[in-house]
């Protein structure tokens, strides 16, 4: 560990293990929640990223910016968003962030800095440009935080972004959550290019590369390219390496991945992995984890039962929100 | 709505600069981007000039040659609480920047359940007639209507290109602001000082006629008015609708001024097949079908590129079509 990693308080630490279990109880229920038939629709698992959202969130403020996409649930949660109003939108229900009409791969919500969370690859760097050119026109120190893949680093948008931000010394941080895997295909098979942060240097920005699978490193580095946006120093590339459990979408068995390749990934799983470290090396109590596990399971419980009792949107909501005067239509 | 007072007669170039002074003047949040809009060249048709002295580098803002940074950049300023003001140099490269503006601009206030709106302007310039070629000068307004979430305005008078612009601006809603460089400097009327705002969803009947309306917007209302006046020494009497606004569509003027002619003929510098001409001309006869004495007249550019040659773009365009389509209804 590193001088500044020792230096994160017990409280962060256990907070970064709240997150991820929060998040993975979430995943899990829904996904089991699915495959009993309770429920059908398209959901993109983060299992195994959790710490990649987790890490980054704790740094930030609720009038932050978020920019997430499809895979977004841990992004989501780690972003303060509350569960019941997560579950209501993921089942499209009339209490859902969005009314039901945004659906797991476009939950919004404002009021916790969750501004879009978009289903096109590469989307969401534009964007947050804007978001932090919005933040540094109106001299705030917020950020904006833009998560994606390493399939988006290969699209176009990508590159216009990093290079207007370089020029433009905007406040975002464009973390790539580097799961190994491009919708089917490898990280190898679209790009040349080992390590994602090495694009950067392209723009003559600072690009980072931490394994996004050791919450305290990744929270260490989030918070240094954190510390500099809000400092007016311009944004970072920041590459999170970790590895994506699931098929692409849930239903996707993922043959195409390597047995070896997740074997190994699986059993490297971060979360239980850092349960241990911080038992052994941070002398957290196993009965306070397996409360924080219990209370997060709880609150999932909660948050489904609530939701699945919430009624799907009135018909005549299906004309409303196109436009801000309902007459425009 | 209008503050104004007095008039100044301008060209539609000269308004626009107006309109874009007075927004900048009169609300901080609003700023502008795009591609070499600063001085001393202050944009491609110098429709920026004076602007980055007066306002900074700050809000009237360079950007790369950066289509997508350029729409994004200005999606997320809107959802930052800005009215950004994005410049899309030529109409043909809105394709470049398509997905932040179809899938984004256009559908984050549908998607989110109301809770983030998209205040963003995109101006761009496009028409045929100049010799720019088959990448310089489409008319693609139907595409932008075709996605629900986004307005779409083509001014044809000096007057109106300010009051719609500023009407843009403080729109809540993604305008799409469609400038025909053919009239930048060909028109020149009367315009207000000051906020002067056209309403959006708005159409003015240019010229009352009482034998046949002719629908059309932007280039073509000059196209069509000056055949309606060439027409009325035979007698005949046209009358002439400028839209204005295509999306919101007010078809209350388009309804009231057909039930009364019978007889509509719809105009564009579009192509005309899959045009905005179509979706007129359906309108009409589903609400008028009893009442029409001969089905609605479609008149838009070939279905072909726009080509380069003079002779062929003048062939290309539907100028000298809109007689013959007249005359066919009239019997």
């Amino acid at each position: 560990m590193t001088t500044s990693e020792l230096s994160i308080d017990l409280a962060t630490r256990v907070a970064l293990y709240r997150t991820a279990a929060r998040i993975q109880a979430f995943d899990e229920t829904y996904r089991a929640s699915m495959m009993s038939g309770k429920f059908a629709g398209m959901y993109y698992s983060p299992r195994g990223q959790e710490f990649a959202a987790a890490s980054v969130a704790a740094h930030l403020r609720p009038t932050d910016y978020v920019v997430t996409t499809y895979r977004g649930l841990h992004d989501q949660i780690a972003k303060g968003v509350p569960l019941r109003d997560l579950w209501a939108e993921y089942l499209g229900r009339a209490a859902g962030t969005c009314q039901g009409k945004g659906g797991p791969m476009h939950v919004t919500s404002p009021k916790h800095g969750l501004m879009v969370t978009t289903g096109v690859v590469g989307s969401g760097l534009p964007i947050a440009n804007g978001l932090a050119l919005a933040a540094q026109m109106h001299h705030t120190d917020q950020v904006a935080v833009v998560n994606f893949g390493d399939g988006a680093s290969n699209i176009g948008a990508f590159h216009e972004s990093l290079n207007l931000a370089s020029l433009w010394k905007l406040p975002v941080i464009f973390l790539c959550q580097n799961n190994k895997w491009a919708e089917y295909t490898s990280l190898a098979g679209g790009t040349t290019v080992e390590h994602i942060a090495d694009r950067a240097a392209s723009y003559s920005m600072l690009g980072v590369t931490v394994d996004g699978n050791d919450p305290l490193a990744l929270y260490d580095a989030a918070g240094q390219a954190i510390e500099r946006a809000r400092r007016g120093d311009g944004p970072t590339l920041l590459e999170a390496v970790t590895f994506r459990f699931c098929g692409h979408y849930f239903g996707d068995p993922g043959e195409y991945i390597p047995a070896d390749e997740l074997a190994a990934a699986i059993a490297a799983d971060p979360i239980p992995r850092y349960r241990q470290r911080l038992i052994e090396e941070f002398g957290v109590a196993a009965a306070d984890l397996d409360e924080i596990d219990r209370a997060a399971q709880a609150e999932v419980d909660d948050a489904a039962e609530w939701a699945f009792e919430q009624p799907l949107p009135d018909v005549s909501e299906l004309t409303t929100d196109v436009y801000s005067q309902e007459t425009a239509r | 709505m209008s503050t104004a007072t007095a008039t100044q007669a301008k060209s539609m170039l000269e308004a626009i600069h107006d309109a874009l002074d007075v927004a900048l003047e009169s609300d901080p949040d609003v700023f502008e981007l795009g591609e070499d809009i600063q001085d001393p060249k202050g944009g491609g048709f110098g429709i920026h000039k004076g602007l980055s002295t007066k306002y900074g580098p700050e809000r009237v803002r360079c950007t790369p040659i950066s289509e997508q940074a350029i729409m994004g950049a200005a999606v997320g300023a809107a959802l930052g609480g800005m009215r950004p003001v994005a410049e899309i140099m030529l109409m043909n490269f809105i394709s470049v920047a398509a997905d932040q503006l179809f899938n984004h601009a256009a559908k984050l206030r549908y998607m989110s359940g109301g809770v983030t709106p998209v205040p963003l302007t995109v101006r761009t310039t496009t028409g045929a007639g100049a010799g720019f070629g088959a990448q310089h000068s489409d008319m693609l307004e139907n595409q932008l209507i075709h996605v629900p979430g986004l307005k779409v305005v083509v001014p044809s008078t000096a007057a109106d290109a300010k009051g719609l612009l500023l009407s843009s601006i403080f729109d809540d809603d993604p305008c799409v602001f469609i400038e025909m460089s053919s009239l930048y400097f060909t028109v020149r009327d009367e315009v207000p000082d000051g906020d002067y705002r056209v309403p959006l969803g708005s159409a003015r009947v240019a010229r009352e006629g009482s034998d046949l309306t002719l629908i059309t917007y932007g280039k073509q209302v000059l196209d069509c008015l000056a055949l309606a006046e060439q027409l009325a020494s035979e007698g005949i009497s046209l009358e002439v609708i400028d839209l204005r606004t295509l999306q919101p569509l007010d078809t209350d003027t388009i309804f009231t001024s057909v039930a009364k002619t019978r007889r509509a003929v719809v105009v564009h510098e579009a192509v005309t097949r899959g045009g905005f001409g179509a979706e007129l001309s359906a309108q009409i006869h589903s609400e008028l079908f009893g009442d029409l004495a001969g089905p609605v007249g479609r008149v838009g550019s070939a279905n072909t590129p726009v080509p380069y040659a003079s002779s062929l773009e003048q062939a290309y365009l539907p100028t000298s079509r809109i007689e013959p389509a007249v005359r066919a209804l009239l019997g």
